[in-house]
């Protein structure tokens, strides 16, 4: 009894998790522009995006800023990552301090204070500030993840290589990268999802010629409402998930 | 792991026994130097683009504003100071309620869930898991702005009650505290559920027999032995909702009115509409203080003194 109370219960719990979602989805399909009533089944609105130039741009914006910003952050914090897992040194918990603020720092905190950089700088808003700031809040998010890979690792694997006779490039060349690759490929996949799906730190550092998706949608919410938005929102809830099922699987991969 | 794989590793195990000073060796030698190497773009990039950043915030935050909105190099602690002004005060105490409200309420709607998670077999555990994470991976912006469909006067309930016939005009359900609520709660509960999870699984239910066989009526049980138990998911899925909570901005400006303004609205305020960064600087130490002082209780409850968390 008491066993059926918290499985009805929890139907309730994944209904409010998903209801909205299958509401918005629902809606992308729906012919009526004033969304609540069914007035019968269309692709009209995908078909709209494919002709809309503003969002065609922005989705080329938002590719390029997560394709640059996901390479830079990997190698970058792929390199961080290795440093903070092999060696002990001088500053270390300083490091891993730093390697934290952009996990845990409040994004419009983060946001505003780049755009009080750039300003300062004098320099224009527009692509490069945006990859610039990406790469500034993927870099952890990478060093995490393949932290996480190497923690599994067997340090004997290249002691092995190296008791062999390989040196130490050959050992990183030959043992260690192509045992961690699958940590790499899901720390640049979380990346490129980040990058893709941010909003709040793109707002403060995007100018008027590089608005990016997430942009596109707050200011279609912002002026009119049309089940397009349902549709791009489609389109994006699409993609994150195919994203996020690779990163996973990747993850999950044994040694 | 394949075996051959295995096999090679307890040999170049037995090898290494064999000479533990030399791996010691070939392990060590330089190793501050090349760490420095490998961290150093790191550490430029993120010196650069959110550490001086931030400095800059906390020095602006501490100068006057010019005639043009430029920054005066002259010393005040005026833009704090204004946060004492009734409005302010209202807009802090209010950013508060709110994340005090959404973790609470998170809170109760996902302890008995995520209990009945930890219950179910668990050859169905992992996908009933992976269906609380993936809403949680769709963009936020996105699932706010569903319940803008569900919440507008021409949206969802209101079509549907119409039809009914249960109301003749639309009920204003947007645009309201509620909605933003709503929308928090809905945003943040699988930071919630998830540690509520990992606990309650660790939970040795024998202690729970227990306490029953010496007479504990269910109650009592769980608020003497469950709740204790499961302490540490409770406190970490605070922390995890509490302070993005706070800092929030996006909810309250597509489902809140002009009288749900947070401290995150605030600043976005500030900065891009009013023009003030002196000030709007000074809000957000303001809210970066109140998310040091989360973390700082979070670790403390832990007992690693800070030491993972803030280095």
């Amino acid at each position: 009894m008491k066993r059926r109370i918290l499985g009805l219960y929890s139907v309730l719990v994944y209904l409010f998790l998903y209801a909205p979602i299958f509401v918005l989805i629902l809606f992308s399909f729906n012919r009526s522009k004033l969304n609540a009533t069914w007035t019968g089944f269309t692709f009209d609105w995908y078909a709209k995006l494919l002709h809309d130039k503003p969002i065609l741009e922005a989705t080329g914006n938002t590719l390029l800023v997560a394709l640059v910003s996901t390479a830079a952050s990997t190698v970058i914090g792929t390199a961080a990552a290795l440093a903070m897992h092999r060696f002990r040194f001088a500053g270390k918990r300083l490091m891993e301090a730093l390697l934290y603020i952009p996990i845990v720092i409040p994004e419009i905190v983060m946001g505003v204070s780049l755009l009080a950089l750039y300003v300062m700088l004098g320099m224009e808003l527009g692509l490069p500030t945006i990859i610039i700031a990406h790469i500034a809040f993927s870099i952890s998010f990478v060093t995490v993840t393949v932290r996480a890979r190497l923690h599994g690792f067997n340090r004997y694997l290249e002691e092995a290589a190296m008791d062999l006779g390989a040196d130490e490039w050959t050992t990183f060349r030959r043992v260690t990268f192509p045992l961690i690759v699958p940590g790499i490929l899901s720390g640049a996949l979380l990346a490129l999802t980040l990058s893709l799906d941010d909003f709040v730190i793109t707002f403060f550092t995007a100018g008027p010629g590089s608005t990016t998706l997430p942009l596109r949608i707050y200011s279609m919410l912002k002026l009119a409402v049309t089940p397009e938005v349902n549709a791009l929102s489609t389109v994006l809830l699409g993609a994150t998930l195919l994203l996020v099922t690779l990163s996973q699987r990747l993850q999950k991969k044994e040694l | 792991m394949t075996a051959g794989v295995g096999s090679g590793l307890t040999r170049a195990r037995a090898s290494l026994r064999r000479l533990p000073f030399l791996s010691r060796l070939m392990t060590r030698g330089s190793e501050n130097g090349r760490a420095y190497l490998l961290l150093a773009p790191t550490v430029f990039w993120l010196g650069l683009f959110l550490l001086v950043p931030l400095v800059l915030v906390a020095i602006t935050s501490l100068t006057v504003r010019g005639a043009y909105g430029e920054t005066v190099y002259r010393w005040t602690l005026a833009n704090y100071a204004r946060f004492f002004e009734p409005l302010y005060v209202q807009i802090l105490w209010r950013s508060l309620v709110v994340a005090f409200w959404t973790t609470a309420i998170c809170l109760a709607v996902g302890y008995p869930f995520a209990y009945f998670l930890a219950q179910v077999p668990r050859r169905h555990r992992g996908t009933l898991l992976m269906l609380v994470i993936v809403p949680f991976w769709t963009n936020f912006l996105i699932r706010t702005y569903a319940w803008v469909v569900i919440l507008r006067t021409t949206g969802v309930i209101n079509t549907v009650l119409q039809a009914l016939g249960l109301i003749s005009e639309p009920l204003s359900l947007l645009y309201t505290p509620g909605a933003v609520l709503v929308g928090m709660v809905y945003g943040f509960l699988p930071f919630m559920v998830l540690p509520l999870y990992t606990s309650i699984e660790k939970l040795d239910h024998s202690l729970l027999e227990a306490s029953s066989d010496l007479g504990a009526p269910p109650w009592r049980t769980f608020l003497r032995v469950t709740l204790p138990m499961t302490m540490p998911g409770v406190v970490a899925g605070t922390i995890l909702v509490f302070i993005p909570a706070l800092g929030m901005f996006v909810v309250p400006d597509l489902l809140g009115g002009a009288r749900t303004m947070l401290i995150g609205n605030l600043i976005q305020n500030q900065f891009l509409t009013a023009r003030n960064w002196q000030f709007g600087s000074a809000a957000s130490i303001i809210l970066m203080a109140l998310v040091t002082v989360g973390l700082m209780a979070y670790a403390r409850s832990f007992g690693f003194e800070g030491e993972e968390l803030v280095g």
